[in-house]
């Protein structure tokens, strides 16, 4: 796989964050490569099964597209923050340094890195989400507990999560991970987002703004800050 | 499945009380927001007292009432979710249970919100006090569809059930009539319908009655369950003398409790390690961290109990979640917002300036009284006294009073809770999250209430962010002397002006605090209610209550503090210290030399700068003050210190150290301010 397949899908993650699907004019921009090389990228991702492509109707990540988007975008953003936040390095350099090395970075340092810098959740620069990682666990708690000797054996989740915060208003999920210090855990079990929960967004506020959720016949609104480390699997239907 | 506690803990001895009669302790614990208030109003009417738990910060409510011939104590408990030692509030609760052991919890669960309210109530009965079930707000959850079979849940749980409408006074007798049996006969012996079934065999032929028998509890799989009752075994063989029941602790242990791991630490090694090592095959099964799997088992408990004694109709929109969806309606909400926070001002200045001004008139003598500062030294102390109390009666309360009254409303109705909601991001700029929107607005009346109030806010360290702020909120005497000097000598602009100014430097000033108080602000985690019509005898105690702190805190200071600088001025001794800051107030403000007194009096309090101005000048300033300098007076009066009553509360919630810094920044802010104001302001004005 070559560091430019990375390239487009983490343009594509983050393009098809805010609409549906992503015009290879759009791409084009974002990448500032020409329109024609970017056809022919898509074509040849189409190919290997990352993305859904066909002339005129924009592209969308397949599953398998999303996931390995998502886990290059996770590391570029582990990076800046470590970059910014160990390094000291300034937030106008960390962007460009993170693109060199993320496609270095192996999954087992990138979940060190991660537990490092206690679970960060947004990016130095613009503040953006860092996607969860995809193991198996319901908190970075028991994370911590596995230690770094035996990474490998630790099970993957088979579907993805996303965050509480990326739902629509009236859209369901089922409680999967949360991310962040026991403290915050502690009070969000109390209240009953204990894993597996089925909670409804009832409404999502701007600015960055609360969200209110239902779930176990009672309302809860959550500042972004919780929210957004919430992570769950939709419900459709 | 049936689930049936092991027996493990004595009954606990109480030597105060007997339980044949004569005197009980009631203790009403629950969620916040279902009613429990009501009911401690509604059982003890008049008679409480209203304080705080001894050396904590936390509310304490106490209340008496005889009931057919018993002396009842009715002790309200903070309204929390769970019984970890996340906050102050959960901690004193436990503590009080176990230690004081109450002759009776009322649990009062809000039936609207069952399941939640439920995994508190499992959480209580692992407490083994004797307790009823108060299934109140029935009338809120007929409204949204759902009927809940009482006497089912009673089966499920093992402890009687009396569904109430607290509001309406609906089952309040039945309910008491309950705890008091339930309190005299501790034991409950009547057999429940999940008894008989699935009783383990060790449990059956241990055979010995406690009360924990027929309560139902969280279970765990893998077999894990044994290994809780092996844990509570030992913990109960090593004698630990801590109050706390045996099976509760060894909970408390598997969550890994930092509180209660400490206390038995020092007492018994072997449970420590006993409890780790179950704590870590809990993990292993439940493959979630110790403390999530307790919570996640009560809460399936609380899931299974809720679905089958409550059934849902429909699921249609009531009027009520119409109306709230307006209030957090994307441009609606912001709009609901401003008329909520503009309203609540709006009428208290208009019902304030009315009931100051019949006051004033119905009692002649209850004029704003000028200070005296010559003559006799009995006549200016009285003169002091009077004038205190007269500020407090006509100046302080006409305004304060009918700001809470609607203030409460606006609370216990849930609409401030929409416009926390709302306003978080904003709040967050001030490093605070939206529940700080509640103490702030209480600011706007007194200083002394608001911080009180910042209880509600999870850390010491957004509490002093939240009273920094208040400290420089145009409560009602600043608003005196913007008003005083400001409109009624050089303009009603400029007095809005000075108020807009007084927003702006409170917001740069938390700002600034924010980098001196490292840390960070957790998150809004906040239950929003279903609006509903606001408890009338909730409204009258709550601002009673508030009302009521400021009389006992902030009259005195008044009185006596008005006399006190009214007889050191008298005698000369201000001069002086005036003399002294001179060049701060004369050289930098460019106010005259008799300033530096004036700031001395609006110590105490701060419209006293205005009404001593008066005495000593005469009734039109504006001889005396060029507009400049009653702006610049009147915006470092306003800025300069907390008064008195405001330090003294401070003191009392922080601490001096932190009171003294706060009162420090204040004074650092008001000279700044004052002094950009007196360079800039003759350009423009």
């Amino acid at each position: 796989m070559s560091t430019s397949t990375d390239e487009y899908l983490e343009a594509l993650y983050n393009l098809t964050r805010e609409s549906d699907s992503a015009s290879t004019s759009a791409i084009s921009k974002r990448l500032n490569i020409s329109p024609a090389s970017v056809t022919e990228m898509m074509h040849k991702l189409a190919g290997e099964g990352y993305v859904n492509y066909s002339p005129y109707q924009g592209v969308t990540l397949t599953p398998k597209g999303y996931h390995l988007a998502e886990k290059m975008t996770r590391k570029h953003r582990l990076l800046e923050r470590f970059l910014h936040d160990v390094l000291k390095i300034g937030n106008d350099k960390v962007h460009k340094e993170a693109c060199e090395m993320e496609h270095a970075l192996s999954d087992e340092t990138a979940r060190a890195m991660c537990q490092a810098l206690k679970s960060p959740d947004s990016c130095p620069d613009d503040g953006q989400l860092i996607p969860p990682c995809d193991l198996r666990f319901s908190s970075c708690d028991e994370c911590r507990k596995w230690g770094q000797n035996d990474a490998e054996n630790i099970s993957k989740r088979k579907t993805s999560v996303i965050s509480m915060t990326a739902l629509k208003e009236n859209q369901e999920g089922r409680i999967s991970f949360i991310r962040g210090d026991n403290k915050v855990l502690h009070r969000l079990l109390d209240l009953g987002l204990t894993p597996d929960t089925k909670i409804k967004v009832c409404r999502v506020s701007q600015l960055k703004g609360p969200v209110e959720i239902a779930l176990r016949g009672s309302r809860l609104a959550l500042g972004d800050e919780i929210a957004r480390n919430v992570f769950v699997e939709k419900v459709t239907g | 499945m049936a689930n049936i506690t092991s027996c493990h803990t004595t009954t606990p001895v109480k030597q105060e009380s007997n339980h044949n009669g004569k005197h009980l302790t009631i203790a009403l614990a629950g969620n916040a927001n279902v009613g429990k208030s009501v009911i401690f109003n509604q059982l003890t009417g008049s008679h409480q007292t209203i304080g705080n738990w001894p050396g904590k910060t936390v509310d304490s409510a106490k209340g008496f009432l005889t009931f057919e011939g018993n002396d009842i104590t009715i002790v309200d408990l903070p309204g929390i979710y769970s019984l970890s030692t996340f906050s102050l509030e959960e901690l004193v609760t436990r503590d009080y249970i176990a230690h004081d052991k109450p002759d009776v919890i009322i649990d009062v669960i809000g039936a609207p919100v069952l399941e939640r309210n439920l995994f508190f109530t499992l959480q209580l009965m692992e407490m083994d006090t004797p307790m009823v079930v108060c299934l109140n707000q029935m009338d809120l959850a007929e409204a949204k569809g759902i009927t809940i079979d009482a006497n089912k849940l009673s089966t499920w749980l093992g402890v009687p059930v009396i569904p109430t409408v607290a509001a309406r006074g609906q089952g309040i007798p039945e309910l008491i009539g309950s705890a008091i049996e339930a309190a005299r006969h501790p034991v409950n012996k009547e057999k429940t319908s999940v008894t008989p079934a699935n009783v383990p065999e060790d449990d059956a032929k241990r055979g010995t009655v406690h009360r924990g028998h027929n309560r139902r509890r969280a279970r765990f799989r893998g077999g894990l369950d044994a290994g809780v009752d092996e844990l509570t075994a030992l913990i109960e063989s090593e004698k630990l003398n801590l109050g706390y029941p045996p099976r509760w602790l060894a909970l408390k242990l598997l969550e890994g409790d930092t509180n209660i791991s400490e206390l038995i630490s020092s007492k018994s090694a072997n449970i420590i390690n006993a409890s780790d090592v179950l704590a870590q095959k809990i993990e292993e099964v439940y493959k979630q961290p110790r403390f999530a799997a307790v919570a996640s088992e009560r809460y399936s408990l609380a899931n299974q109990i809720a679905g089958d004694v409550q059934i849902q109709l429909s699921i249609k929109p009531t009027f009520t979640d119409r109306l709230d969806r307006l209030a957090t309606q994307k441009v609606f909400g912001y709009v609901t917002s401003f008329v909520v926070i503009a309203g609540l001002l709006l009428w208290t200045f208009v019902v304030g300036n009315l009931l100051s001004t019949l006051l004033s008139n119905a009692f002649g003598f209850f004029q704003p009284v000028n200070p005296q500062v010559n003559g006799h030294i009995l006549s200016i102390l009285w003169n002091g006294l009077f004038g205190g109390f007269v500020a407090g009666v006509t100046l302080v309360l006409p305004f304060v009073i009918p700001f809470y009254l609607l203030l409460v409303m606006m609370e216990d109705s849930g609409i401030l809770t929409r416009v926390a909601f709302m306003l978080d991001s904003a709040m967050h700029q001030m490093g605070l999250h939206g529940k700080a929107i509640i103490p702030l607005i209480l600011g706007y009346g007194c200083s002394v209430p608001a911080i009180a109030t910042t209880r509600i806010m999870g850390t010491r360290r957004e509490r002093l962010l939240a009273s920094f702020a208040i400290t420089f909120a145009p409560c009602a005497a600043r608003t005196i002397i913007i008003f005083g000097l400001v409109s009624a000598y050089v303009g009603i602009w400029w007095a809005l002006a000075l108020y807009a100014i007084d927003l702006v430097v409170m917001f740069a000033a938390v700002k600034v605090a924010l980098r001196a108080i490292p840390g960070e602000t957790p998150g809004l985690i906040m239950e929003m209610h279903s609006f509903k019509l606001p408890s009338f005898s909730v409204v009258l105690k709550q601002t009673w209550g508030r009302t009521k702190s400021l009389i006992f805190l902030v009259f005195p200071l008044y009185m006596l503090g008005s006399a006190a600088v009214q007889v050191l001025y008298a005698y000369g001794i201000l001069q002086p210290v005036s003399n002294f800051m001179s060049p701060l107030t004369v050289r930098w403000l460019g106010l005259p030399a008799i300033a530096g007194i004036l700031l001395i009096f609006g110590l105490v309090r701060k419209e006293m700068i205005l009404l001593t101005m008066t005495a000593i000048f005469g009734a039109n300033l504006a001889v005396v003050l060029t507009p400049v300098q009653l702006i610049v007076l009147a915006l470092v009066g306003m800025l300069y210190i907390p008064c008195l009553s405001t330090i003294s509360i401070l003191i009392k919630e922080f601490g001096w150290k932190s009171a003294a810094a706060i009162s420090a920044a204040n004074l650092v802010t008001a000279v700044l301010v004052g002094g950009i104001a007196a360079k800039v302001l003759p350009h423009i004005v």
